[in-house]
């Protein structure tokens, strides 16, 4: 019953951020400067274009008014018509979202996986070779560019190897997987740098704390005792960490997808940038800044069930 | 004699802030670089050479060439310049901004406390390519995008950071006698708390810069940022994209600056932080 309300509470608080938001992103359209249908369809267009596209975007009505509009249009995920592909901007939306998805659930086994094993290692070895050689690749991790490491990947497993897909994603599971095993092993070396020295410094400090000496002096296996001593506390300042890069992790991958020619969102929104699309700018600005909220939210339930010291307010 | 005897029993490496020097000593190169760039480089970096197009890394040509015979290596040393000023300024403006939203929202609490709050959730929900992306819609590509995106997500991290500090600050003798004396709310945040909370401002913006540095070589590369010819590093690199299948090396190498750059900014960091926390031991 607590974990019901605190989710129905975390949804209440959710609703002035997302109102927020879709003002931003009404506004968005409407802050190019000079006459967005105009914009859109180039200096060539005729002037009975212009003014059908202002008049399908509703930009001959009050302000107030297009908000309005647009607010409940959107609610139907209903963001109008793309202009390059021609199709409803919901329908794009939904087909380029299980490419984003896939990416970032892979990405985050594959940060969980190496970070949990190098940081623990690295907390567990203070001092030796291996952390260092681990807190080195952490720092590398964090000062290179993702996309960077996303092209030396590229370079040697996919054209000198050719190991994996040079660009797009295939048709079948299969081929989705393999394809994003670069990109995903790109992203997660920048997001375990961070984790991995927050896990390290969170595994010292708890190897040193009395209720670990008490249960080495209750004598308890080894196994046992980093188990469920060591790494359950550990885990849990790292799985707040892990929730707050989500947001980064999404940024990444606008680039990557780029980097590896990827159908998903953010390649979407860079192309329809170049081409002027902009209800499918507001449209995935909007699916993403969705995708942050709920992502945050079971992170925050994630956290209250690794944690019970953790209330739900 | 004495105190001769109880500093060799530290070893050097541990006496000295070893992090921090290296740090600076890579920092000061690339100063260097951004100043004097030829003495890094004989080379014209615009220099188109018809002779020597897409050629491989060699002797002469260290970081290769590009599709117009451009030596890669010039471009990038010529690139600092311009690096280190957006990494810098894109740093310095959420820096002050931040660190004042985050005294204002600590030492008053209440009801600006809560504003700044939520204004902070809502930058959270974005995240910050896509908003960058979508100011570039509006401002449309280009140095001035790359800037007012930057400022207008880094200030989050700073607020986050001081207003923190500032709640523990709030506390203390010191600011309460500052309070008991009658001084003005002004003169306590400015001269009694600022100083005590700076430091953690400091720390952070060194690998902030490094932030920075990425997100604008990241919006380059993908043509929002730094327009052609200019050299960036992420310019220099997304001019690359083209051919990167029979040419790599235009787009790979100017990231090794960004990372040594990162690298040495990033120690900066760690150093300030090391030597901050042992002083205040």
């Amino acid at each position: 019953m607590d974990v019901l309300n605190y989710v129905i509470k975390r949804i209440l608080q959710m609703i002035p951020v997302f109102l927020i938001a879709t003002i931003i992103v009404f506004a968005l359209v409407r802050a190019i400067p000079g006459d967005p249908a105009r914009v859109m369809l180039g200096d060539r267009a005729s002037q009975e274009a212009v003014d059908l596209l202002r008049h399908k975007m509703g930009l001959d009505k009050s302000i107030p008014e297009q908000f309005w509009i647009f607010f409940k249009d959107m609610l139907h995920l209903d963001f109008g018509t793309s202009m390059k592909y021609k199709l409803p901007v919901g329908e794009l939306l939904i087909s380029r979202l299980a490419c984003t998805a896939l990416l970032a659930l892979v990405t985050v086994i594959f940060t969980i996986v190496i970070s949990f094993v190098l940081g623990y290692l690295a907390g567990m070895k203070k001092g030796s070779f291996i952390d260092l050689i681990i807190r080195f690749y952490a720092l590398f991790g964090l000062s290179a560019p993702s996309f960077w490491i996303g092209l030396v990947l590229l370079d040697f497993f996919a054209l000198k190897l050719k190991l994996f897909p040079v660009s797009g994603w295939g048709n079948t599971m299969g081929e989705h997987l393999k394809a994003m095993v670069l990109p995903a092993l790109t992203s997660a070396i920048y997001v375990s740098g961070i984790l991995i020295r927050n896990l390290r410094s969170n595994v010292i400090d708890i190897s040193k704390s009395d209720y670990v000496d008490f249960a080495i002096s209750k004598g308890i296996s080894p196994a046992r005792l980093s188990i469920f001593h060591v790494v359950r506390n550990a885990l849990i300042p790292a799985t707040t960490l892990l929730s707050l890069r989500v947001a980064v992790m999404l940024s990444g991958s606008v680039v990557l997808e780029t980097v590896f020619t990827l159908p998903g969102l953010g390649n979407l929104l860079v192309n329809s940038i170049y081409s002027r699309d902009y209800p499918v700018v507001q449209g995935v600005v909007m699916m993403f800044v969705v995708l942050v909220m709920l992502i945050n939210l079971i992170t925050d339930i994630l956290y209250s069930l690794l944690d019970p010291r953790v209330k739900l307010q | 004699m004495a105190k001769n005897l109880s500093a060799k029993k530290i070893p050097f490496y541990k006496r000295v802030n070893l992090t921090l020097w290296i740090g600076v000593a890579i920092v000061a190169v690339f100063v260097l670089m951004a100043i004097v760039p030829s003495l890094f480089t004989h080379f014209d970096p615009d220099a188109l050479d018809p002779t020597a197009m897409l050629q491989k890394p060699s002797a002469a040509h260290w970081f290769g060439t590009d599709n117009y015979g451009r030596d890669i290596y010039a471009r990038c040393v010529y690139a600092t310049k311009i690096d280190l000023v957006i990494g810098v300024f894109a740093m310095l403006v959420p820096m002050i901004m931040g660190t004042a939203l985050g005294l204002l929202s600590g030492y008053y609490g209440g009801k600006l406390d809560m504003i700044i709050m939520r204004i902070f959730d809502i930058f959270m929900a974005f995240p910050y390519m896509v908003l960058a992306i979508a100011i570039v819609a509006v401002t449309g590509a280009g140095l001035k995008a790359l800037f007012f995106s930057i400022w207008l997500v880094g200030w989050k991290e700073y607020t986050r950071l001081i207003r923190s500090e500032v709640l523990v600050v709030k506390q203390s003798e010191y600011v309460q006698a500052a309070k008991v004396l009658g001084y003005s709310d002004a003169r306590i945040i400015l001269f009694t708390i600022l100083p005590n909370v700076f430091s953690s401002s400091l720390v952070y913006a060194a690998s902030d810069i490094v932030m920075c540095m990425m997100s604008s070589a990241s919006l380059s590369y993908l043509g929002l940022g730094v327009q052609p010819p200019t050299s960036e590093w992420g310019a220099i690199m997304s001019g690359g994209k083209t051919f990167f299948t029979q040419a790599s090396w235009i787009s790979i190498f100017p990231g090794v600056f960004l990372i040594i750059a990162g690298l040495g900014f990033s120690l900066v960091g760690d150093g300030l932080s090391d030597m901050i926390r042992t002083k205040k031991r």
